[in-house]
């Protein structure tokens, strides 16, 4: 039974770093700005830019 | 009346403008093969090749800006005071400095490239990011290569240009975005995720054996522990907010949902300290989860709009002071009395002001609603808010900013108070009854159990997991979603109310007012007749290119009205522009004179004068005719009354204008006791009030200054823009001009809300019927709460989006038709 306990615990553990991570997201500012990002990533650099 | 004499042969080919899009117009210029409409777009064009950025013009969609005409060296020279720069900066560790400024020009992907190339421009620039819903760009650079005015001249020079409002200056820049909401939402769904997974073995039943017992009070200890924060963190808004209401003594729509939230923790709290349960955390925390997701959805806004802006945003920042012939840029806020102060062109009059200069045309159509400008002399006393057309005058000022005729109006009481009690909504008045409806079921089930059955335990179990199934959350969840579904479709059809209790508000209307100059009226655009002997193409190049020299609008009118016409490139000799008069020159031998009655030498009758606004054509001495030019409706504004009048609204117009046209608006408001003329901007807002007083919902829809107050006043006011960047007036809703025949459908949409929630607030209610029915035997257990709770809420979603989308595209599906019937 003791596997039982522990498996809990890492399965919280697991839980717990990925709200940590969607803190950290939104505190970045991931979450302010859901649109342009959208668009920025098709707009391609100009050959020379990536020299 | 005859018609322009030449033929479709004489117009040349159409050219469409490289950089903007637009038709050309005025003329037609050529530079590496490209056609563009004025040398600001040729501008543009060789600085993006020059920094090798022309793949904008490759981007789909791309369509340029052209410069604001009206910028001239110096006007961003304000930025650069200390003063001014430090309210404006949003970080600087003295070698990097950043910046957010707002521009309203930005509105496509190619512009987004565009700007986040800035650094191609100018290497100071370390990085440019845009935020597109809130039209801002984040730019950080290098301040000692670069200063800020520079900076901005630059954004102006490729067609953005910032928009610094006195807000911006008095440091007043509202945090539009709040985190603190997608934190609370992300703990929620975190805790409710895994409350829900560890309630699992509890579902299926664990055994009795000791081991069994540890894991329950490990789950049972886990779960306490998550639904904390959920508690404390997460559900602390509906505690503040009914406790704040409780205090000032109603109950408002928090209220029955905090108590339900209170029950429901504290039985599973004592379910899980004496160990008779594993308690409701999973239903708590799911509920609140539903819920703030709800108030999210809700409260999503549209970022790029302002809705709240005053007199204060549509001044400008700074304006050039003359101080003995020296001119410098000063901001608005500290001039002083008798500063003497430069209006150029199409620049707005800030402050009250006495005219030095000889004359000067204002136009007050934003403030008063007058149609045309009027004229001004020496010594006259002009008022802030109008706007200088023609040359550029000078002006003493007679009072600070602050103390201006215009801004008195600011201190109605309209604006001080807010619109619409939010507890008298739909939801907060059903709510009412619902919660009283479901506490007193609490109280006789309580009572019957406790006294009649004589089961103590059962009693409390009974009463709080009634107040746990009819939580009122799913009552919360069909406003929330059925108006935040209506905000989001209302702006696809770009129609942008502020929030969701103006859907409400606009669901009840039963009485919309127009304004006339703007609103019903288009801005830009005018019927124009030529009356007189038919002109051929030399003469009317010669008044083309006579009448683009002036910037007086009825030349700008008629310039635009040639379209076909090329403007001669030959110079015009011996020109002369009075204002307010007209124009004359040369051409070659020929003597052309444009303008007024008296200009070109016409004796008009008694009467007949200034009833229109006209301009003769005099040419070598002889009238050839007159044009005459009147303000354009839009073309859709009979229909649309007429559907407004089906639909049983009553209609108005109010305006600040002469009496002009009043045959025609008679014909269309139907009474000519619908139509007032001349009104001041203080007697719109009292007309509304008397219409309320008569118990009318009042629409109120108007685009300048001077509807400011009825705006404020009306139930819902609306402001009508063709740009909706543009400055509108503090307003409930914003709609684009071309929009504006949608109204009745809009109107129609806002009621069918109202049925969806009513709808959805009776599927809810049959979920509380069936879950009562468990609830009050004292047989619900929290697998059943569990599986009740997020079902209800997702029927209830999924019923609210369909219905709501259905109801959008058969409101506007209807008045498509009406528009494709008219092209």
């Amino acid at each position: 039974m003791s596997a039982l306990y522990l498996l809990i615990f890492a399965s919280l553990i697991v839980a717990l770093g990925f709200l940590g991570a969607f803190i950290w997201s939104v505190r970045r500012g991931h979450f302010d700005d859901d649109y342009t990002p959208s668009v920025r990533i098709l707009l391609d650099d100009n050959p020379e830019d990536a020299n | 009346m005859s018609t322009f004499s030449y033929s479709k042969n004489d117009t040349q080919t159409s050219h469409t403008c490289y950089h903007c899009g637009e038709d050309c117009k005025d003329e037609v210029l050529h530079t590496d093969n490209h056609t563009f409409c004025c040398e600001g777009c040729v501008l543009v064009y060789d600085l993006l090749k020059e920094s090798d950025l022309c793949r904008y013009y490759t981007i789909d969609g791309a369509q340029g800006i052209s410069p604001d005409p009206g910028f001239f060296n110096g006007k961003f020279d304000y930025l650069d005071l200390p003063e001014v720069a430090s309210k404006l900066i949003e970080f600087t560790d003295g070698k990097l400095t950043a910046v957010n400024w707002y521009l309203p020009k930005m509105h496509c992907s190619s512009c987004i490239w565009l700007l986040e190339h800035l650094y191609r421009l100018n290497p100071a620039v370390r990085s440019s990011v845009v935020n597109f819903p809130e039209k801002k760009v984040r730019i950080t650079f290098e301040a000692s290569q670069i200063r800020l005015s520079a900076l901005a001249t630059l954004l102006t020079r490729i067609g953005y240009e910032p928009y610094l409002s006195l807000d911006d200056l008095e440091g007043k820049q509202k945090q539009k975005w709040n985190r603190v909401r997608i934190y609370k939402i992300g703990i929620a769904g975190f805790a409710f995720g895994n409350i829900m997974m560890l309630s699992f073995p509890e579902y299926f039943h664990l055994g009795q054996s000791t081991s069994d017992q540890d894991l329950r009070l490990l789950f049972g200890a886990l779960n306490f522990a998550l639904s904390l924060p959920v508690l404390f963190y997460c559900a602390a808004d509906f505690f503040k907010s009914a406790w704040s209401a409780l205090k000032g003594r109603y109950l408002n729509i928090d209220a029955p949902i905090a108590l339900a939230l209170l029950c429901v923790y504290l039985l599973s709290l004592y379910q899980f300290i004496f160990q008779t349960g594993p308690g409701y955390f999973d239903s708590f925390a799911g509920a609140v989860f539903f819920m703030l997701i709800g108030r999210y959805f809700q409260d999503k806004t549209y970022a790029g709009i302002a809705f709240d802006r005053d007199y204060k945003s549509y001044f400008p920042v700074a304006v050039s002071v003359l101080n003995a012939d020296t001119e410098t840029r000063k901001p608005i806020t500290e001039l002083q009395k008798g500063d003497h102060i430069l209006v150029r062109n199409e620049e707005l009059i800030p402050a009250d002001a006495v005219l030095k200069s000889a004359k000067a045309l204002i136009d007050y159509s934003f403030v008063t609603g007058e149609a045309e400008p009027v004229e001004r002399t020496k010594g006259d006393t002009i008022y802030a808010g109008g706007k200088q057309k023609g040359t550029a005058i000078e002006l003493e000022v007679l009072q600070r900013v602050s103390q201006s005729y215009l801004t008195q109006l600011w201190n109605n009481e309209a604006f001080n108070k807010e619109k619409g009690d939010p507890n008298q909504t739909l939801a907060g008045r059903i709510n009412r009854y619902f919660s009283l409806t479901v506490l007193g079921i609490a109280v006789v089930t309580f009572l019957v159990w406790f006294f009649v059955l004589n089961n103590h335990e059962t009693a409390f179990l009974a009463f709080t997991t009634t107040l746990l199934v009819a939580c009122p959350c799913a009552l919360l969840l069909s406003s929330t979603f059925t108006n935040g579904n209506l905000l989001s479709l209302f702006g696809k059809n770009r129609f942008y109310p502020k929030n969701a209790h103006t859907i409400e508000r606009l669901s009840h209307i039963d009485t919309v007012v127009f304004d006339k100059t703007g609103t019903i009226t288009l801005s830009d655009d005018a019927v124009i007749d030529y009356v007189g002997r038919d002109l051929d193409i030399d003469e009317l190049t010669i008044i083309k290119t006579l009448a683009v020299q002036s910037s007086h609008p009825l030349s700008r009118l008629i310039v635009k009205h040639l379209p076909g016409i090329a403007v001669s490139r030959r110079e015009l000799s011996g020109f002369t522009e009075v204002a307010g008069k007209g124009m004359r020159a040369l051409w070659g031998k020929t003597e052309v004179k444009i303008g007024s009655a008296s200009w070109v030498g016409v004796t008009l009758e008694e009467g007949e004068a200034n009833r229109n606004s006209e301009v003769f054509v005099s040419i070598n001495g002889q009238i050839t005719g007159q044009f005459t030019i009147k303000s354009k409706y839009r073309p859709e504004l009979a229909e649309t009354i007429l559907a407004l009048k089906k639909a049983g609204i009553q209609t108005f117009l109010l305006s600040g204008d002469k009496p002009t046209d009043r045959e025609y608006l008679t014909g269309i408001f139907g009474d000519a006791s619908a139509i007032h003329f001349e009104q001041k901007p203080q007697e719109k807002l009292d007309f509304i009030q008397k219409l309320q007083n008569q118990g009318g919902n009042v629409l109120m829809v108007g685009d300048g200054l001077n509807d400011a107050g009825a705006l404020r006043q009306s139930e819902v006011g609306l402001a009508v823009s063709d740009d909706i960047n543009n400055f509108s007036p503090a307003c409930d809703a914003i709609v684009e001009g071309a929009q504006l025949s949608l109204l009745p459908a809009y109107i129609r949409l806002a009621k069918s809300g109202q049925r969806i929630i009513k709808q959805s607030f009776a599927i809810s209610l049959l979920y509380n019927v069936a879950g009562l029915s468990f609830a009050v035997t004292g047989a619900l257990s929290p697998v059943i709460a569990a599986i009740l709770m997020p079902l209800s809420s997702i029927t209830i979603v999924a019923f609210t989006t369909a219905a709501s989308n259905i109801a959008a595209s058969r409101a506007t599906g209807k008045l498509t038709n009406v528009i494709n019937r008219q092209v």
